[in-house]
């Protein structure tokens, strides 16, 4: 266990001290404790920017399974030095927020900083590891930790419903990633990043190279909330609002990206790859922009616009990809794109954390988050605004903050992407720049709606449940504050990122693209000229600005009223669906008779046998190897038909007793006829006791009564009994003739010759029965000897309390 | 004698089975008596039929039928009959406790 080992796991040792903390240490609010440990993580990946800057990586090995070639390694470049200092940097803000968002008497503080704190350790190990089935542990525990998040408030119905539905649709990804990751290790033999990436040819050659892409990303997919597996994140938003702003915005939802990022060397330069990933992700931009603007509530919108956030750094990292299929590095065209997914990246936790944080503010001290019922609240609140102004100009793309610049870098990637001629994007390839294009007006319109709604026109005190509206306490505003400010030193001075984060990602996402000790050069600019791309701004703050004012005209449609997501129902109703399909399923099936599930099995028996001597050609008859008949055997047999057959219809129970005894008492003729005495004699016997006890016990039972069942049920009772019977007719013939033609003989010679020798006895029957194979006839005694307590314990014994019968 | 032999088990067993699929449980019972029968004379049939004199060695014959089936019958027989003896009680019982003998009207409550 190194050093890099422990601070990946220490939210996890931290974990297990909070009950103890939250239970003793009453006076002290817990998230004081909790706050150590992201801060410590913080400053410690601080100290690994120097190396990742250089291009060096960190690895660390621990075995964990070595026969299975699992181990614990952890691997630090600049992708996952990235994620560790979003992580922990985020998580220390979101902790110190949650200090004075959760109240200290009235909140299970334990509950939720067990939960947070097994998050962050998870997320840093998925962004750590080199080892696939180590990162999907990583990755299953975020799933678990984020569903227990959102159901904090477990006797909410609607927390319950969003933290199932992230659950069961964030795990369905995770295991379609297992599925990748295990189709990845039969391609190269190991789980390793690393050698899968130095082996990159015996995947890009193999055949499962399509399955394993499309099955690692569903897992990134469903994670980051990418159309049409969005809709899990709206009802996310009934955590509390420190989760929302760290889980839904700045972390778990970026693991998608880092798997994607993560695989790029892997698959990227496929044209499935480019295409897949762009366009889920272009769909996902315009699919959650439009939706946001049709909400209500705060961090509906909130989580609309962090759902086409995330479509946008995705299709960056899949028009990026194509770097691979030019394999260089040097021309600016091809990296563009990664670029500003990096870099809009990191811009995006920030403001977006900081947007969540102010919403919860609000929900705070207004009591409400519905846009409906809040306005004026810029003089109440004038920090509280100015920290989400920053926030959602720098969302919009309006200059100078950070947005800005990653949207300008957006749109050049997206507009490069018309120049590449590879992929046939001559044809479809315009598609791109213009949904990017319709997006950023929508983007823009959700954040004038999201400040104008809360900030300007009228105040309305008759609307909210508190009376006094004032500013947030200081501690509250501290980490909002905090992070706006980055958004406008990012905004004003990007380069300071562009050498210590944005270049070494970019190398880790772009690996083998350059030469030996060459390394990316990086270098935003605010002013580009009179370019294309600026003119797009310009368009989407014109039309933007206009639609908004236009508002009252439109905001009567029936687009603009249906807040539901039509992928909530389709969603809902295939739940429902499929409970009620396995309920019909059930009932059909199951339906508590005997004579049903007997049915079954017959008809499968037979269908399974037949099926088996069809294919076999298993069928034979041999006339050669037979035993002459005796004359006197067809008198027995046909009396035994006849008395057997005449079974069912008889309807008086005596009768019925008397035939049955006579079918009993031809089988000992049979056996005699088959030169076996003692069969003969046990079979006599026990025909004239069992006879005798049925008609002890029949004398007690009704009568036999005609059947009363449907002719059509009859009919199917007769076709399976008859196809047993002649199934059972059709296997004794064949085995009889097939076991003719082998050459085994039969073990009776051994018996015969050594009965006497041996055992010394002239029986050879009954010396096998209690001499060669003694054991059997002491387990048959055994069982007559249970039958025997069981008829008397059925006779004897009661329930204490039920009446003697 | 083995072809016929199969043709008479072959109806022993559809009888057997339609008696199982009937209502009344008095008639289930007749059928596992009746599937027995057809289960040991296919035991005994798939052995080689009157190829010698009766298993006892004081006959002194040149050849004897095979005894190995005949013991694996007569065990069978026993646990047979213990077998259906428990069940008849147990159908008696069954009677006793719900006053019926329809299977139907004998299964699992409702709300399983």
């Amino acid at each position: 266990m190194t050093a890099l080992h422990w601070a990946t796991i220490s939210p996890f040792l931290l974990a297990i001290l909070i009950p103890f903390l939250y239970k003793y240490v009453r006076r002290i609010h817990t998230g004081w404790f909790v706050l150590i440990v992201p801060l410590v993580l913080f400053i410690y990946f601080l100290s690994f920017l120097p190396v990742t800057a250089n291009g060096d990586a960190v690895m660390r090995s621990v075995p964990w399974v070595p026969s299975l070639g699992i181990s614990f390694d952890l691997y630090i470049d600049g992708l996952s030095l990235l994620f560790a200092l979003l992580i922990s940097g985020i998580g220390t803000l979101v902790v110190l927020y949650s200090v004075y968002y959760l109240s200290k008497h009235k909140e299970k503080l334990n509950n939720f900083y067990v939960y947070l704190l097994l998050f962050m350790g998870a997320m840093l190990g998925v962004v750590l590891s080199d080892n696939l089935i180590v990162l999907y542990v990583f990755w299953e525990i975020t799933s678990i930790s984020s569903a227990l998040l959102i159901s904090y408030w477990f006797h909410r119905e609607k927390s319950t419903y969003g933290a199932q539905k992230s659950m069961y649709i964030t795990v369905f990804g995770g295991l379609s990633m297992l599925g990748g990751f295990s189709l990845l290790y039969v391609m190269t033999g190991t789980f390793s990043v690393r050698v899968i990436i130095a082996n990159v040819d015996l995947v890009a050659t193999s055949s499962l190279f399509l399955p394993a892409m499309i099955l690692i990303l569903l897992g990134a997919f469903t994670k980051s909330a990418q159309f049409p597996f969005h809709i899990w994140l709206p009802d996310a938003m009934e955590a509390p609002t420190p989760v929302s702003a760290y889980l839904h915005s700045a972390t778990m939802v970026k693991a998608g990206i880092y798997l994607v990022a993560r695989v790029t060397p892997i698959f990227g330069g496929a044209a499935e790859w480019f295409w897949i990933i762009s366009l889920v992700g272009l769909t996902t931009l315009i699919w959650g922009s439009i939706s946001a603007v049709r909400q209500k509530d705060l961090k509906s919108i909130l989580a609309f616009s962090t759902v086409s956030q995330l479509g946008m750094i995705m299709s960056l990292l899949g028009v990026g990809s194509v770097a691979y299929y030019f394999n260089d590095g040097d021309n600016a065209l091809y990296t563009t794109a990664i670029l500003a997914a990096v870099f809009h990246l990191i811009n995006h936790a920030t403001f977006k954390g900081s947007l969540f944080m102010t919403a919860g503010i609000i929900d705070h001290e207004t009591g409400t988050r519905d846009i409906r019922k809040l306005g004026g609240l810029m003089t109440l609140m004038p920090i509280t605004a100015t920290v989400s102004l920053i926030g959602l100009a720098a969302m919009a793309g309006l200059p100078p903050f950070n947005g800005f610049l990653s949207k300008e870098l957006f749109f050049t990637a997206m507009v490069n992407v018309t120049e590449y001629g590879i992929f046939s994007v001559e044809t479809w390839g315009i598609v791109l720049p213009v949904l990017a294009w319709i997006a950023s007006i929508f983007t823009f319109l959700y954040c004038a709606i999201l400040f104008f709604k809360t900030f300007t026109g009228k105040f309305q005190p008759e609307k909210l449940a508190v009376k006094e509206v004032h500013e947030a306490p200081f501690g509250m505003l501290l980490s909002p504050i905090i992070l706006g400010s980055l958004v406008v030193i990012f905004g004003l001075f990007p380069n300071i990122l562009a050498y210590t984060l944005v270049e070494p990602a970019m190398a880790a996402i772009l690996p083998g693209i350059l030469e030996p000790g060459e390394q990316f050069y990086v270098n935003i600019y605010h002013w580009h000229g009179f370019i294309l791309e600026l003119w797009m701004t310009i368009g989407v703050i014109a039309i933007g600005t206009l639609l908004f004012l236009t508002m009252k005209k439109w905001s009567q449609s029936a687009f603009y009223r249906s807040e539901q997501d039509i992928f909530n129902h389709i969603y809902d109703s295939g739940y429902n669906g499929l409970i009620k399909g396995s309920q019909v399923l059930t009932r059909v099936q199951m339906t508590g008779m005997l004579r049903d599930y007997f049915l079954y099995m017959c008809t499968f028996i037979v269908l399974i046998i037949g099926y088996t001597m069809i294919r076999y050609d298993a069928f034979a008859i041999n006339t050669d190897n037979l035993s002459p008949i005796d004359p006197y055997m067809w008198i027995v047999a046909i009396l035994l038909v006849v008395s057997v057959v005449a079974v069912p219809f008889i309807n008086n129970r005596i009768t019925a007793i008397i035939v049955a005894g006579v079918a009993g008492f031809l089988v000992a003729l049979i056996f005699t006829i088959f030169r076996a005495p003692d069969l003969a004699l046990t079979q006599l016997l026990v025909e004239t006791v069992s006879v005798i006890l049925f008609m002890l016990v029949f004398y007690h039972l009704p009568d036999l009564r005609k059947e009363k069942i449907k002719p059509s049920f009859k009919l199917i009772n007769l076709i399976v009994s008859i196809a047993v019977g002649v199934m059972i007719t059709l296997v004794s013939l064949s085995a009889f003739a097939l076991g003719s033609e082998t050459n085994f003989t039969s073990i009776a010679a051994y018996f015969i010759e050594n009965s006497k020798v041996l055992a010394g006895g002239y029986n050879i029957v009954n010396v096998i029965l209690v001499d060669f194979r003694g054991l059997d006839t002491m387990l048959e005694i055994l069982v007559l000897g249970i039958a025997a307590l069981g008829v008397v314990s059925l006779i004897k014994l009661r329930l204490k309390g039920s009446e003697d019968v | 004698m083995e072809i016929l032999m199969s043709i008479i088990i072959g109806i022993i067993f559809t009888v057997s089975v339609y008696l199982f699929l009937s209502r009344s449980i008095i008639r289930v019972v007749l059928g596992t008596l009746l599937l027995s029968h057809g289960v040991h004379l296919l035991l005994i049939t798939m052995s080689e039929l009157q190829r010698g004199a009766p298993p006892l060695l004081n006959l002194g014959a040149e050849s004897y039928t095979d005894p190995l089936p005949q013991a694996l019958v007569l065990t069978a027989i026993v646990i047979a009959f213990g077998v259906t003896s428990l069940l008849l009680v147990m159908v008696y019982r069954t009677y006793k406790e719900h006053e019926t003998d329809d299977l139907e009207e004998l299964r699992g409550s409702a709300d399983e």
